[in-house]
């Protein structure tokens, strides 16, 4: 045993019913600095943090080595008291308390009396923010936050524990690349007082920009840990996935057709503003900016989700109204969402219905469900998209994230959309998945389907768009053909106007 | 996480389901036998079995309602008072015709009693639903306004006496048998049956799933939400309605304090068969075999001599129980 080692991990096996998802994992962690995890979705790194949180319990005949001295992890009190908290990566912030209340939460400052002190609260939740550069409201509601800013906080919430290691779990999954800049430097500052962070992640750069080393996961085993200057993309890939991956943009040509959807001076609120674009057949139009620029919510007024109020919207040539999703529907659009738990998937329906439901009308004529046909169209789904279910009878929260997605994006092209609008088609799916969704999107774009897709990853962004139209502050900022289509472009598009409304730490 | 390969695991045949999907039938049998062995075999007897399926008519019906509007994340208070609506409106028609009927010396053949009834549980049962869909009112507080305020019209409506004096062939409908069949049996089993069609066989059905599931995933999937609700909320009052009619034929009078705390037996009905309180998840088949349940335990808690009051100790208890099976199994 020796302090080279902040933390050491022994023998930990994690056996589910049915399923080992852990088997003999051997993780060891220097102090003071940030060491990645990576694997596809299922490949044990979540479970593993689990047990060391206190969530889960390990097989018997595991060991825990923190600072030295071996410890036991009964539950995630215990985790928190021995220095280790966790980033979730689903995140869980109580809506209707403050910000300053769900930093604070379950260890509020007393005051005489036994009463929570709200000003102590507050205050400390503004020294933290300063500290650490957030620029957040400590008494603003948490639901009126944006999904990024949520994160923030909770990112703080984590640091604010003072803990020895911090385990980070896809905390770049839903903020920006000026967030995440912000996120690395308050990493580098946590790295120099000697903590350790444990980082999971399914993004290449960042593994690459912050990480000193590497874990790679598969199968419920520990593949191999280097440090990150001994690996590169296609070394760090091979190890995930065991095999080579041949590209991870399938883009292909297409050729562009005539212009199918036409928008014009979209308004809505404050958070659309006099957007206007053209849509072709067979064309993937990128849609990127900053989170909170808009792009979700175009999609939303297009589809009826939220109605406009005011623009016009043209379908083939014919203007549109569309007041709910129904209408939408009916014109030949389809709309993945960006939050696949809540406002996509049915949990605890079955994969069939979860994939019938949006073109229920076509599949039951006077309002009795065909099942044969159904069951039909479902098994060709299943056997196009490649599911990974053992039927379609499995409730659909059973099912990885990736599988998940491509039920998904079955509903839709079941309604036989000539316009599909997929909102973070790749959020939070590993590796491989991620590839057969850029490969089914181009072929989809291929068949004359005409896709917008908003994306975060620059990545992402720039391999499968056209065109790319960055938004900023509701409004569209730019128009950009993927020729001329560079990350400092677009980011300099999403980031505003030069000197005008640029915050003074724009990426 | 590693979902995917548990998923994987139970491809072959998944006993857990299986146990689960059956288990309520097996605590149905062993919960009569036991009742048969405890009762020195006066349980078991047919007359006895007519029995229970007879009173459990009501309370089936009024909980397969229940079950579509669990199934939703919903909830209806207010189905005993709809009941006794449906029942004093019905009666009312259908009175032998006297100077002191509540129409006097008036005859109505006997639909018109019937339609009203059921408008009358589909009125209210349609309000609730608007209130809930439109006013977005929760549906625990829609519902429980209407409880008091649709019983309160019950006792308006009745001057607070039972109306009696009924047509025979009002009377029939709560009493009468065809071939042997109690008629509240036949319209449980038909409705039990329609129930079953539409929730498994109509794009209704799946909508009521979807809305369960996930109601913003069902928006943005094209289905009409409020339209939904408010159907949802219709039918479990109509059905109200129908209980209300076999009730009051039982009797033979329109009470308007019938359908007291019946609400309460028709959630323990779904619930034991099955329909979970966090939305998506429920089948009629169930909620059936759980009145049975219930009603089994009524009856034969009344064989073995035993009160009211240790009865509903049981019944709670059982409530509880299977929330807390239902919490389990879905983990």
């Amino acid at each position: 045993m020796s302090d080279e080692f902040l933390l050491q991990m022994q023998d930990v096996s994690k056996t589910f019913p049915g399923v080992r998802a852990l088997a003999g994992v051997n993780l060891e962690v220097r102090p003071g600095t940030v060491h990645a995890l990576m694997g596809e979705n299922g490949a044990g790194k979540s479970t593993l943090m689990k047990i060391l949180i206190g969530m889960y319990q390990a097989d018997p005949g595991a060991t825990i080595i923190l600072g030295g001295e071996k410890v036991d992890i009964p539950d995630t009190a215990a985790g928190l008291g021995l220095g280790i908290s966790m980033i979730h990566q689903e995140l869980s912030p109580v809506p209707e308390m403050t910000v300053a209340e769900n930093i604070f939460l379950g260890r509020e400052p007393v005051a005489r009396f036994g009463l929570v002190s709200r000003k102590q609260m507050v205050s400390s939740c503004r020294e933290l923010f300063q500290r650490w550069e957030i620029d957040i409201d400590p008494r603003a509601r948490m639901r009126t936050l944006s999904i990024a800013q949520t994160q923030m906080v909770e990112i703080a919430k984590a640091i604010s524990f003072d803990s020895r290691i911090i385990i980070m779990d896809e905390p770049t999954s839903a903020i920006t690349e000026r967030e995440v800049e912000h996120l690395h430097r308050m990493i580098r500052q946590l790295k120099s007082t000697g903590a350790s962070i444990i980082y999971i992640t399914h993004k290449m750069d960042e593994v690459f920009n912050i990480s000193d080393y590497v874990t790679v996961f598969r199968d419920g085993q520990l593949v191999k840990t280097l440090p990150a200057s001994e690996l590169d993309r296609d070394k760090l890939i091979t190890l995930m996935v065991g095999r080579e991956l041949t590209e991870m943009f399938p883009k292909e040509f297409v050729e562009i057709g005539e212009v199918v959807l036409s928008v014009r001076n979209l308004h809505r609120g404050s958070v659309v503003k006099d957007v206007s674009f053209d849509l072709r057949r067979g064309e993937i139009l990128g849609f990127a900016g900053l989170m909170g620029a808009g792009r979700t919510e175009v999609l939303e007024t297009l589809f009826g989700v939220v109605a406009a109020e005011s623009g016009e919207i043209v379908v083939d040539g014919k203007s549109v109204r569309i007041r709910q999703p129904k209408d939408a529907i009916d014109a030949g659009l389809a709309l993945l969402t960006e939050d696949r738990k809540l406002t996509g998937i049915m949990g605890v329906l079955s994969v069939r219905d979860n994939m019938i439901m949006a073109a229920l009308p076509r599949y039951s004529p006077g309002g009795m469900l065909q099942k044969a046909l159904i069951e039909e169209v479902c098994q060709d789904q299943r056997k196009a998209l490649a599911l990974k279910t053992p039927s379609l009878n499995q409730h659909i929260q059973n099912l990885s994230g990736g599988n998940q997605q491509k039920v998904l994006i079955s509903r839709w092209l079941l309604t036989l959309p000539e316009i599909l609008m997929i909102d973070e088609p790749t959020r939070g799916i590993d590796v491989g998945a991620k590839s057969e969704i850029h490969r089914l999107m181009s072929a989809l774009a291929k068949t004359g389907k005409a896709i917008i897709m908003v994306s975060s990853e620059m990545p992402e962004v720039l391999g499968m768009s056209d065109r790319v139209v960055v938004m900023h502050d509701g409004k569209v900022s730019g128009i950009v053909d993927r020729a001329d289509a560079t990350q400092e472009r677009i980011m300099q598009l999403a980031t505003g106007p030069a000197g005008v409304t640029g915050p003074a730490d724009a990426a | 996480m590693s979902t995917t390969a548990a998923a994987e695991t139970r491809t072959k045949f998944d006993r857990g389901a299986f146990v689960r999907q059956y288990a309520i039938v097996g605590i149905l049998v062993l919960f009569v036998l036991g009742l048969s062995l405890a009762t020195g075999g006066k349980f078991l007897q047919a007359q006895n079995l007519l029995n229970v399926v007879t009173q459990v008519a009501a309370i089936g019906i009024i909980a397969i309602g229940m079950t579509f509007v669990i199934i939703t994340l919903g909830i209806d208070l207010s189905v005993g008072s709809l009941l006794a609506v449906a029942a004093v409106v019905a009666t009312s028609l259908a009175q032998i015709p006297s100077d002191t009927a509540k129409f006097p010396n008036m005859s109505f053949s006997l639909i018109i009693p019937i339609v009203a009834g059921l408008a009358a549980g589909a009125i209210g049962g349609f309000t609730n639903g608007f209130l809930i869909s439109v006013f977005k009112i929760a549906p625990f507080i829609a519902t429980l306004g209407m409880m008091s305020a649709a019983r309160g019209l019950a006792l308006i409506y009745s001057d607070g006496r039972p109306i009696s004096r009924l047509d025979p062939g009002f009377n029939f409908l709560g009493q009468g048998s065809i071939i042997g069949i109690p008629v509240p049996i036949i319209i449980f089993a038909v409705v039990a049956v329609a129930a079953h069609v539409v929730l498994n066989y109509t794009r209704f059905g799946r909508h009521v799933y979807a809305i369960g599931g996930n109601e913003q995933a069902a928006r943005v999937s094209g289905i009409n939400i409020k339209r939904a609700t408010i159907i949802i909320y219709t039918l479990c009052g109509l059905l109200a309605g129908i209980a209300g009619i076999i009730s009051a034929g039982r009797i033979g009078s329109g009470n308007p304090q019938l359908g007291t705390g019946i609400e309460l037996d028709a959630i323990t009905a779904a619930v034991i068969g099955g329909t979970s309180f966090k939305g998506g998840i429920g089948t009629i088949w169930g909620t059936v075999i759980g009145a049975l349940i219930i009603q089994s335990l009524n009856t034969g808690l009344v064989l073995l001599g035993m009160n009211d009051f240790v009865q509903m100790v049981v019944k709670g208890a059982i409530i509880i129980i299977a929330v807390i099976l239902d919490e389990r199994k879905n983990r």
